[in-house]
């Protein structure tokens, strides 16, 4: 498991940044049919804030509770994207077909639109709790969890 | 135009030295500045999306994936040996690089407006995506509606590859 670091700049300074970051991840999601961005990066920079939560405090740690707690989403996104597109055939349409969504009182390009956002934030999902569990995934070591299964024996 | 020559030079470099180094995790931080200087020619030819990714994934994820394999093992490349280079590798690829140059000359030259890929089916979406989506960014029309159903492979990809982590790398968790 990862030790929590013990320099006070690092502390303070993920105490600073890693918030910036998640903020800025959200803002790249939702700006994506603007600007440069979408799902898949705005779901890698929430990743990487998470991971960065990880690296400074550690896993045990307050400050990367909400890292911790999104390891239990993993195929959230995968069911928000397949849901979409679900919706679409149940409004009679094909699967991902987003004029078919049967959202009531919006004509066919905002359906689009809605369907758009929607599975953007499916993949953002994804991703992020993707790139968290392969970082915790990586930095587990098999030692230790044996260790403490013989300490509680 | 004065740019793109010392960024060529940089990707060069540094692809050449992420290979030839020992150490591997100054191997791991080259690389990353090689994915860095790549999102600036991805930016300079106009894929803002494309650089975008490649900034955020190859300079950021990937190199804390790498360091954290890493850490598992041993940072000095001391196993493996590379042997001498065979002579059929130093005669056979110049040839087939010539063999490239050779089928290069028949490519549309970049950015012409007659060209196959700009004449079919990239219009359509260039000129309706506004009005059947709303989405002003084509990229994104591109990748989440006309070509939702390729996204949502990738997704499933993405989530495989998660998995797969899991399972392998935490044998005994509870």
């Amino acid at each position: 498991m990862i030790q929590p670091h013990d320099s006070v700049i690092v502390r303070t300074l993920g105490h600073i940044v890693i918030p910036v970051a998640q903020l800025f991840g959200v803002y790249v999601l939702v700006f994506g049919q603007y600007g440069p961005g979408g799902g898949f990066v705005g779901g890698v920079v929430i990743a990487a804030s998470m991971i960065m939560a990880i690296l400074i405090f550690g896993i045990g740690s307050e400050d990367s509770a909400l890292a911790k707690k999104i390891l239990h989403g993993d195929g959230l996104g995968l069911l928000i994207f397949a849901g979409v597109g679900g919706l679409c055939m149940i409004g009679g349409g094909q699967f991902l077909n987003y004029s078919n969504l049967g959202i009531p009182s919006l004509d066919e390009s905002s359906q689009h639109y809605v369907g758009i956002l929607l599975t953007q934030l499916g993949v953002a999902v994804d991703v992020a709790v993707t790139g968290v569990s392969i970082a915790v995934s990586l930095s587990f070591e098999e030692d230790e969890i044996s260790q403490e299964e013989v300490t509680h024996d | 135009m004065t740019i793109e020559i010392p960024l060529l030079i940089l990707l060069v470099m540094t692809a050449a030295g992420a290979i030839l180094v020992k150490d591997l995790i100054s191997a791991v931080l080259i690389l990353g500045s090689y994915s860095f200087a790549l999102a600036l020619v991805w930016a300079l030819l106009g894929a803002v999306d494309v650089a975008f990714v490649e900034a955020v994934v190859g300079a950021g994820l990937a190199t804390v994936f790498f360091l954290l394999t890493l850490f598992r093992t041993t940072e000095k490349d001391t196993v493996i040996r590379r042997p001498p280079v065979p002579w059929a590798a130093i005669l056979g690829l110049p040839l087939l690089g010539m063999l490239l140059l050779y089928g290069a000359g028949d490519l549309p030259v970049f950015g012409d407006p007659t060209s196959p890929a700009s004449t079919h089916i990239s219009p359509v979406y260039l000129e309706n995506s506004v009005d059947q989506t709303r989405t002003p960014n084509v990229v994104t029309a591109v990748l989440m509606d006309y070509r939702s159903f390729d996204t949502f492979i990738e997704t499933i990809v993405i989530f495989t590859a998660g998995i797969a982590c899991a399972l392998i790398l935490r044998k005994g968790d509870k």
